[in-house]
C-alpha cells in the first residue's frame, strides 16, 4: 500500500484530456466517448470497468489512434503521453510509439494474429520496427519472449500458424508481440473475455507479473470486478461514453458512490455466471444514435433516479479527495452558475 | 501433398472414363458420321458405301464400336482425321503450340493487369481512379467476348493498323529467328488480350474487394498497434492473404481459356485447337472432335487439381492429405 500511495506524487505517464471520440452513422458523428479525462502513472494499473457498448474499446483505440479509418475520429480533446501529445500525430511518428511505447492487446485473440505467417514473423516484425537487430538476434529473442509468456516448446511454436494454436496461446502470443519492446503502457481491452475460465486466470496472473518485472503501466479493461480487485489500482466506471465515477480500488468496492457502480458491485456475487453478470442490471446501454442529449445517462435505469436527473447533465467532480463522481445525488455533481 | 496429387490423379480415372462413354454417345447421336469424308467421292455407288461402313466397323454394335474406340484412344492412337487425311495427333500437334502461347500470353497479361489495377483501386477506394478502373472492368465484365473481338479487330487492325486481325505469324519469316518470334507475338496480343478480358475484370474487382475487406480485419488494427508502416501493412500483411484466392484461380484459368479460345481464335482466325474445334463440328470430323472433347475434359479436371493443390500450397491453413 506505501508504495501505491508514493505513486500518487509522481507525475502522470499518460493523461487523457476532454477526449471526445464520435463514429460516422449514415454521415452524422455520434460520440461514442464523451469529455473523458483521467491520468494513468507509472507503474499503476488501472481497471476500466462498463457493460458492453459504454465505448471502453473505443477509448482504448483512441489512445493508440487505431480507430477505423474513416469512420471513427477523436472530434477532440488531448491524449497527452509522457509529455508528448499523440492526438497532433501523423501516421508516421505514432508509429514510433506504438508497439514500443505503448502497446495493446485485444479482445479477439483468435483473429488478432494474420493467418498466414508465423508466429515467428509476426513477434519478429515488432522488434524490427523498433530495434536495430539481426535476424538470427530477432529469432532468438523470439522464442525468448514466447517462453517468457508461458509458451512450452517455443522453438517450435515460433515457426508455427495461429491457426495451430488454442485461443489462450494466441493470446499469449498477443502479449509477447506486445511486450517485446518493454512498453512503458500496456493497453489490455478484455484480454480474457474470449477464453475459458482457468486460461482466464493464468493469463492475468502472467500480466501482473509481467507489470511487475517491467515496472510498465497498464490499462485493464475488464467486465469482471473481481478482476479489479485482483489487479488494479485505480478503477475508472464507465457507463454511455463516459465516466460516472473514478477512484483508488479499495475506496471503490467498499464506498462505491455511483448508483450504477452499486448496481454492478451488487451484481458480482454469482461467481460461476460470467456473462450474466453485468447485464444483471434492468435495461440496456443507449445506442449512439439514441444518447440522451440531456440529463443523466443512467437516468431510465437508475433505480434512484430524480426528476432533475432527466433534465440537468451531471458533471464529474470530487466528491471526497481522488474520489470522482458524476452523479445528481451529490452536490458537487450539480452545474455551478456559469458552469454549462 | 505428393500422395494427395496422386490420388486426386487416379480418382480421374473412372472420371474420363464416364466421360469417355458421354463424348462417344453424343457423337454417335449426332446426326450423321463422317463417312462422307471418308470414301473416295468418284465412287458413290450405295452398293460400295454399304461394303465401306461394313469395313470400317460402323455396322458393328454400339459397345463394340466404344471399346474398340477407348482401346486405341488410351494407346495413343485417336484415329485419323476424316478432313484432313492425317493422324489426328498430328492435326492437333500442329494447332496445340499456338493455342499454348495465347493462353499463356493472355493469363500473363490478365494477372500483371488484374493485380496492378486491383492493388491500387483496394488501397485507394471510391476515389477517381478506383472509380475510372471500376467503370472499365463493368464495360469489360458486360462486353461479350466476340463482340470485343469483332471491335478490337476494327480498332485495332483495320483502322489503325497496330496489330494483324488473323494468323499466328506472318508468312515468309523463317522459324526461330528472333524474327519469327516477335511477329508471332505481334499476333498474338489482340486475342490474348480478348481473351483474358472477362478474367482480369473480374479479378480486379475480386482483388479490390478483398483487400477492401482484409483492410479492416482484426490482424490489420494488430499490425498498426506494433507500428508497422501503411504501406507494409497493404504489400505485405494484406496482399498475402488477397492473393491465395487470385492464385488458386490460376487452375479455373485453364478452363476458361479453352472455352474462350474456342470463341476467340475463330474471330481472330488463329490457328489453334479452338478453332480447330469448331471447325471439326462443321465438318463432322469425329475423330478430331472426340478426341478434343476428351482432352478439354481432361484439362478441366486437371485445372480443378491444380487449383486445389495451389490452395494447398500458398494457404498455411489448408493441408492436403
Ligand atoms: N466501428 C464502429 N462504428 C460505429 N459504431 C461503433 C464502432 N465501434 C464501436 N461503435 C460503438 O461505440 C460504442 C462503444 O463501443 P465499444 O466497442 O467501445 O464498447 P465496449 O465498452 O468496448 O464494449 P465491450 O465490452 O462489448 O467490448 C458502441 O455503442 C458501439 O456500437
Ligand atoms: S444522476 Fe440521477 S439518474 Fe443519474 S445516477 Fe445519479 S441518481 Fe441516478
Ligand atoms: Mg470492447
Amino acid at each position: 500500500m506505501s508504495k501505491k500511495k508514493s505513486l500518487l506524487k509522481e507525475a502522470p505517464l499518460l493523461e487523457v484530456k476532454n477526449l471526445e471520440t464520435a463514429f460516422d452513422i449514415d454521415g452524422t458523428y455520434y460520440n461514442a466517448v464523451d469529455n473523458v479525462s483521467f491520468k494513468v502513472k507509472p507503474r499503476q494499473i488501472v481497471g476500466v470497468v462498463g457493460e458492453s457498448g459504454c465505448g471502453k474499446s473505443v477509448m482504448s483505440l483512441s489512445i493508440m489512434q487505431l480507430l477505423p479509418k474513416g469512420i471513427g475520429k477523436v472530434k477532440s480533446g488531448e491524449i497527452i503521453f509522457d509529455g508528448i501529445s499523440l492526438e497532433k500525430m501523423t501516421e508516421g511518428q505514432i508509429n514510433k510509439i506504438r508497439g514500443k511505447d505503448v502497446s495493446m492487446i485485444f479482445q479477439e485473440p483468435m483473429t488478432s494474429l494474420n493467418p498466414v505467417f508465423t508466429i515467428g514473423y509476426q513477434l519478429q516484425e515488432v522488434l524490427f520496427n523498433h530495434t536495430k537487430i539481426s535476424k538470427r538476434e530477432a529469432r532468438l529473442k523470439s522464442i525468448a519472449l514466447l517462453k517468457s509468456v508461458g509458451i512450452s516448446r517455443p522453438e517450435k511454436i515460433v515457426d508455427e500458424y495461429p491457426h495451430q494454436l488454442s485461443g489462450g496461446m494466441r493470446q499469449r502470443v498477443m502479449i509477447a508481440i506486445a511486450i517485446a519492446c518493454q512498453p512503458k503502457l500496456l493497453i489490455a481491452d478484455e484480454p480474457t473475455t474470449a477464453l475459458d475460465v482457468t486460461v482466464q486466470a493464468q493469463i492475468l496472473e502472467l500480466l501482473k507479473e509481467i507489470q511487475e518485472v517491467n515496472d510498465m503501466s497498464v490499462i485493464l479493461i475488464t467486465h469482471d470486478l473481481g478482476v479489479v480487485a485482483e489487479m488494479c489500482d485505480e478503477v475508472i466506471v464507465m457507463y454511455a461514453g463516459k465516466i460516472v465515477e473514478r477512484t483508488d480500488v479499495d475506496t471503490l468496492f467498499y464506498n462505491p458512490k455511483h448508483p450504477y457502480t452499486t448496481l454492478l458491485l451488487g451484481a458480482v456475487p454469482k461467481m460461476d455466471e460470467e456473462e450474466e453478470r453485468l447485464s444483471s442490471i434492468k435495461g440496456i446501454v443507449p445506442s449512439l444514435t439514441n444518447m440522451p442529449k440531456v440529463g443523466c445517462r443512467f437516468a431510465n435505469r437508475c433505480p434512484k433516479a430524480m426528476p432533475e436527473c432527466f433534465t440537468t447533465t451531471p458533471m464529474l467532480a470530487d466528491v471526497d479527495q481522488g474520489h470522482e463522481v458524476a452523479c445528481l445525488l451529490y452536490e458537487t455533481s450539480k452545474p455551478r452558475e456559469g458552469v454549462k | 501433398m505428393l500422395k494427395y496429387a496422386f490420388r486426386r490423379i487416379l480418382g480421374m480415372i473412372p472420371m474420363l472414363f464416364l466421360i469417355s462413354i458421354i463424348v462417344f454417345t453424343l457423337a454417335k447421336l449426332m446426326p450423321g458420321d463422317s463417312l462422307s469424308g471418308e470414301i473416295d467421292p468418284r465412287n458413290t455407288n450405295p452398293q460400295y458405301i454399304q461394303e465401306m461402313r461394313e469395313k470400317l466397323g460402323y455396322n458393328d454394335p454400339l459397345p463394340q464400336q466404344y471399346f474398340r474406340w477407348i482401346g486405341n484412344f488410351v494407346q495413343g492412337d485417336f484415329g485419323k482425321s476424316t478432313r484432313f487425311k492425317i493422324e489426328v495427333s498430328e492435326v492437333l500437334s500442329e494447332r496445340l503450340p499456338n493455342t499454348i502461347m495465347l493462353g499463356l500470353t493472355s493469363i500473363i497479361i490478365t494477372y500483371i493487369l488484374a493485380f496492378f489495377m486491383g492493388t491500387y483501386s483496394g488501397r485507394k477506394p471510391y476515389t477517381f481512379g478506383d472509380n475510372l478502373i471500376g467503370g472499365l472492368n463493368y464495360l469489360g465484365l458486360s462486353i461479350p467476348s466476340f463482340v470485343a473481338g469483332v471491335f478490337a479487330i476494327f480498332l485495332f487492325s483495320f483502322t489503325l493498323g497496330w496489330f494483324p486481325s488473323n494468323g499466328s505469324v506472318d508468312i515468309g519469316t523463317t522459324e526461330g529467328t528472333l524474327e519469327y518470334w516477335l511477329s508471332r507475338f505481334h499476333h498474338v496480343l489482340l486475342p490474348a488480350l480478348v481473351l483474358g478480358l472477362l478474367s482480369t475484370a473480374s479479378y480486379t474487382q475480386f482483388l479490390r474487394n478483398d483487400i477492401i475487406e482484409n483492410s479492416r480485419k482484426d490482424f490489420v488494427r494488430t499490425a498498426r498497434a506494433k507500428g508497422t508502416p501503411e504501406r507494409k501493412i497493404y504489400n505485405v500483411h494484406i496482399l498475402r492473404n488477397s492473393v491465395i484466392p487470385l492464385i488458386t484461380f490460376l487452375g479455373f484459368d485453364l478452363v476458361a481459356i479453352i472455352s474462350g479460345a474456342i470463341i476467340t481464335e475463330t474471330i481472330f482466325t488463329y490457328p489453334g485447337l479452338g478453332q480447330l474445334f469448331l471447325q471439326s463440328v462443321g465438318t463432322r470430323d469425329y475423330p478430331v472432335l472426340m478426341t478434343l472433347t476428351m482432352l478439354f475434359s481432361f484439362l478441366t479436371l486437371v485445372g480443378n487439381l491444380i487449383a486445389d493443390i495451389l490452395y494447398g500450397v500458398v494457404d498455411p491453413r489448408i493441408r492436403l492429405d
